[in-house]
C-alpha cells in the first residue's frame, strides 16, 4: 500500500519536472519561462520528498525532507523575484505578444526604485498620464 | 513494482534535466541561463530523493538540503552581480 502511495507521488513529482523543463524550453521569454520553471519545479520537488518521506515512514527522515519542503518553499520565490527583477532591469526584450508592461513607466532605471504614480516622482521618472475620461468619448 | 516506477522516474528526470541543459545552451541571455540552473539544480534534489529511495540510505537528504541551499545562493548572487552593472542588452 504504501508502496502504492511512494509510486504515486515519485511519478507526479517527475511529471511536473518534466513539465517545467518543457515550459522553460518552449516558452518564449524570461518571465514566462520563469513562471513555469520556479512553481513546476518546486512542486516536483516537493512530490518527490514527500514520495521519500513516505517510503522510509521515520521521524529523522520525515523531518529531513520536511525542512528541504519548507526551504524550497521559502527560497524559490526569492530566487525567482530577484532574477527577474534583474533581468528586467537589463532590458531583456519581452515576447513580441506582451499586451502591457506596467513597469516601464514607474520604475527608476537608475536608482532602481519603483514609483506608484501618485507620489510627486524626481525627473529622471515620467509618471504615467491618468487621463480624464474626457467628451469626446460621449460625442 | 517500486523497481520500474524508479527507472521510469529516472528517465523522466533525465529527459527534464536534458530540456534545461538545451534552454542552458541556447538562453539567448544570462537570466535566461541562470532560470535555466535553478531548474536544473531542483530536478537534480529530486534525482538524489529517488537515488535516496533506490540505494534505501536516508543520509543522502543531506546532499539534497546542500544542493538546494547552493542552488539558492547562487540565484541570489548573479541576481546582484547583474543588478550591479553585468552586461546590458539594449
Amino acid at each position: 500500500m504504501s508502496e502504492l502511495i511512494v509510486a504515486i507521488l515519485l511519478l507526479t513529482g517527475a511529471s511536473f519536472m518534466i513539465l517545467a523543463s518543457v515550459g522553460i524550453l518552449r516558452l518564449p521569454d524570461l518571465p514566462t519561462r520563469m513562471h513555469a520553471s520556479t512553481k513546476a519545479g518546486a512542486m516536483g520537488a516537493m512530490m518527490t520528498m514527500a514520495g521519500v518521506a513516505v517510503y522510509f515512514a521515520d521521524v529523522v527522515v520525515f523531518t529531513r525532507a520536511f525542512a528541504i519542503v519548507i526551504f524550497i518553499l521559502i527560497t524559490a520565490p526569492i530566487a525567482a523575484h530577484v532574477i527577474g527583477r534583474a533581468g528586467y532591469f537589463l532590458g531583456t526584450p519581452l515576447w513580441e505578444g506582451t499586451v502591457k508592461d506596467e513597469l516601464k513607466d514607474n520604475y527608476d532605471d537608475k536608482t532602481h526604485k519603483l514609483y506608484s504614480g501618485f507620489e510627486p516622482a524626481p525627473e529622471s521618472v515620467i509618471p504615467p498620464k491618468h487621463e480624464k475620461r474626457s467628451e469626446d468619448d460621449e460625442d | 513494482m517500486l523497481d520500474v516506477v524508479i527507472n521510469i522516474v529516472y528517465f523522466m528526470l533525465s529527459v527534464a534535466l536534458l530540456f534545461g541543459f538545451i534552454r542552458l545552451i541556447k538562453g539567448p541571455s544570462l537570466p535566461d541561463r541562470v532560470v535555466s540552473l535553478e531548474l536544473i539544480a531542483s530536478i537534480v534534489v529530486g534525482y538524489v530523493g529517488v537515488h535516496a529511495i533506490d540505494t534505501g540510505v536516508p543520509s543522502l537528504l543531506d546532499v539534497a538540503i546542500v544542493i538546494a541551499l547552493t542552488a539558492f545562493l547562487t540565484a541570489v548572487g548573479f541576481a546582484r552581480f547583474l543588478e550591479r552593472g553585468g552586461p546590458k542588452s539594449e
